[in-house]
């Protein structure tokens, strides 16, 4: 079946398929139930499923962690949902200590197919706490796999197949983005979790991003190509395991490079990337591999945040540096 | 909350309308019940104290002493049933032994070799040691969520329904996660016994700083049914274990069970407990030893010098067997750092893995 859906349609589309699929796939998280979540993306869920399968927990993140965990002991595999990036902290140590580390400590003897769902990034204008891109401390962690989709073909088919991984799966989702439509493929999936795709073609100069930025590099690569310049997008959707071989290839075409995230720069992805491709194209290389992030700072009230966060014009910025070269 | 005591320090049976029903079903334990729980308690001090001496000759890193807690760890291990599961934290050797967990297996860990070191299949549902401290108290809640969604606890069969036990410390009682396990196991329903082993010390930290309640007290306000026991005491830990397991189980109810007892030896053998407690302290506890009370009541109940004098030997088979293993145990491969990171191969972890191997293989050693 092939419709057009948004991408938190998407997502509860894959939940919906993968619950019905098997029995030991249950929903955990904060008014995820009759509210269907804040973003509503597990909206009617618990209706067609019942409170034994999506379960309104207790307010508190270490907790939805760490019952996940010994639910996934017990050969359940709980989804839980973050209610927003900035809120993911108080369950920081049960996600790194434990979930990441618990395949480990087992020597690969039992695995912990937890899947934790976390809204992040900008753009929606909200208070505090509610914007925030986080995922770069769990992509730091061993243990996890951290995967971040764009479209919404991507949100149902990543996230089908991070419920089927039987390791622990940090699912970034880009909540600026979340109602934003694409056509949807449930016939089968086009890649696999954690590659890397070619969102755009291009020759001149290859960006890199992932999650709702993406859709920020293809805005900046549209511009630039009326002014002559042509992009090529890679849409990053895994940051762990990160499959770099399209990056690779790509620069080696175009031997120019923008890497863009909201995040702070500083010890970001942005940077791993960055290194890595020096490492891997220096040859290749036209110019240095620029990076183009949020500042060094917390992320600000919301009247800052189209200052803060990179967009097309910070993006085509980068460009017309790397082009100078 | 008064506190449950059936033997005196002596050994002798304290006897009166409080601990009556107590009675009633510790009278229906066999002699050969109670040498069991006397026998494990020997063999895992020899086991301990030897794994002390192991450390201070340098061959375990680092060793973390039960050494006075064997009474309620026997009482509870006891207790659980063939079907039941075990969140242990880092002290209870007895307890885990008594599952299958073999003594090497726990000093394997002391002695750096791995993070782990078994199969909970294989060990009658004895989970791993948890060191971060807490944390496991919201594993074994969500354990015993799964229990029951899986509807093997709550038909009202003993002898099949599950039950979960889960261990920490008055320290770990401080933590969020603990209390968080509270709220879930309360919300849930779920067939779990927390089992507080109250030993009066965090590392030098006193209980007292921990709460000014008793712990047992504070369960009630999270809706959990809670008890207290001297936990020095086997034969009450058993007792009142066994019937709140049964009461988890049958009813999924969860149940919390505060063990007084002591810490006998420091906290780990980089601990220094003389620069925080006293040795009056220290004297008075040992004189509550928990081996010497169950040996108390079984020399009243006629047991001979031969049944413990059998023990002391084997007791002292396992420490020679256990020195024997740590002394000639050889250090993991290189792969152990790789291996189990994911469930399945990955790349990069494969690439650092050959590149390991061709950096040895550099200095042009014997492959
Ligand atoms: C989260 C965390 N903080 C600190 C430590 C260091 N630490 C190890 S054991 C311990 C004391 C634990 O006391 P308690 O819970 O009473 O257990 P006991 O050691 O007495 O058995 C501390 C502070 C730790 N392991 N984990
Ligand atoms: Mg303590």
């Amino acid at each position: 079946m092939t419709e057009q859906l948004p991408i938190a349609k998407a997502l509860n589309l894959a939940m919906r398929d993968a619950m019905a699929a098997d029995d030991s796939v249950l929903l955990m998280g904060e008014d995820i139930g009759d509210l269907g979540g804040v973003f509503r993306v597990t909206d009617g869920l618990k209706a067609e499923f019942g409170t034994g399968r999506v379960l309104d927990t207790p307010l508190a993140e270490a907790g939805i962690i760490g019952t996940a965990i010994g639910l996934a002991m017990r050969g359940y595999r709980p989804v839980c949902e973050i209610q927003f990036d900035g809120f993911v902290y108080p369950g920081f140590d049960q996600i790194v200590s434990q979930l990441a580390k618990m395949t480990n400590r087992h020597r690969g003897r039992q695995a912990f197919p937890v899947v934790v769902r976390i809204p992040h990034g900008g753009h929606i204008g909200a208070v505090e706490h509610h914007q925030e891109s986080p995922e770069g401390y769990f992509a730091h962690t061993s243990g996890l796999r951290v995967v971040a989709p764009s479209t919404a073909n991507d949100a149902y088919w990543m996230m089908r197949q991070a419920i089927e991984s039987n390791d622990p799966v940090i699912f970034m989702e880009p909540k600026a983005k979340y109602w934003a439509k694409g056509e949807v493929s449930t016939e089968g999936a086009q890649y696999a979790l954690h590659e890397s795709v070619v969102a755009k073609q291009g020759t001149d100069v290859t960006l890199i991003g992932h999650s709702a930025m993406v859709h920020v590099l293809m805005q900046a690569a549209a511009i630039a190509e009326n002014e002559g310049v042509s992009c090529e997008v890679v849409d990053v959707r895994s940051l762990s395991p990160l499959d770099y071989e399209p990056l690779v290839e790509s620069l080696r075409k175009t031997g120019r490079c923008v890497v863009a995230q909201e995040a702070p720069g500083h010890v970001s992805l942005g940077s791993e990337i960055a290194a890595t491709l020096q490492e891997r194209c220096f040859y290749s290389l036209e110019a240095p591999v620029m990076r183009v992030s949020g500042f060094d700072a917390p992320f600000p009230p919301a009247q800052l945040e189209a200052v803060y966060l990179p967009d097309a014009d910070r993006v085509l910025d980068a460009v017309d540096r790397v082009m100078a070269y | 909350m008064t506190q449950t005591r059936l033997l005196d320090v002596d050994g002798s049976e304290i006897r009166n309308t409080d601990n009556e029903r107590w009675w009633s079903v510790a009278d229906d334990l066999t002699d050969e019940q109670h040498v069991e729980m006397l026998r494990s308690m020997v063999l895992t001090r020899a086991f301990d104290t030897e794994a002390g001496n192991l450390q201070r000759q340098g061959k375990l890193g680092l060793w973390v002493p039960s050494i006075g807690q064997e009474g309620g760890q026997a009482g509870v291990a006891f207790a659980m049933r063939d079907q039941d599961t075990l969140f242990p934290s880092y002290r209870e050797h007895l307890m885990v032994h008594q599952r299958g967990v073999r003594f090497e297996q726990i000093v394997d860990i002391f002695r750096g070799a791995t993070h782990g070191g078994w199969d909970p299949a294989e060990t009658r549902g004895a989970r791993l040691y948890s060191l971060v401290i807490g944390t496991q108290s919201l594993h074994a809640t969500g354990y015993a969520m799964g229990v029951r969604f899986d509807g093997a606890s709550g038909t009202g069969d003993p002898e099949a329904d599950e039950a979960v036990v889960v261990c920490y410390g008055d320290g770990a009682s401080s933590q969020g996660d603990a209390s968080e396990a509270l709220i879930f196991a309360a919300s849930y329903e779920a067939p779990v016994l927390f089992m507080v082993q109250n030993n009066k010390w965090a590392i030098s930290v006193p209980s007292s700083v921990q709460s000014r309640t008793s712990l047992a007290q504070r369960a009630s306000g999270f809706g959990v049914s809670a008890a207290s026991v001297d936990g020095n005491d086997a034969l009450a830990s058993y007792v009142v274990s066994r019937a709140m397991l049964d009461a988890a189980r049958s009813e999924n109810a969860p149940q919390y069970l505060e063990l007084d007892t002591y810490r006998i030896g420091a906290h780990t053998t980089s601990d220094d407990p003389t620069k925080y407690r006293s040795s009056d302290e220290l004297e008075s506890w040992k004189r509550r030893d928990p081996i010497e009370r169950m040996r108390g009541f079984l020399r009243a109940r006629g047991i001979g010098d031969d049944v413990f004098s059998a023990i002391d030997t084997e007791a002292k088979d396992v420490a020679a067997e256990i020195r024997r293993h740590t002394l000639g145990a050889s250090t993991p491969s290189s792969d152990e750092i790789f291996d189990f990171v994911y469930t399945d191969a990955n790349a990069s972890l494969e690439e650092q893995k050959l590149a390991l191997a061709r950096f040895e293989a550099s200095f042009g050693g014997d492959e």
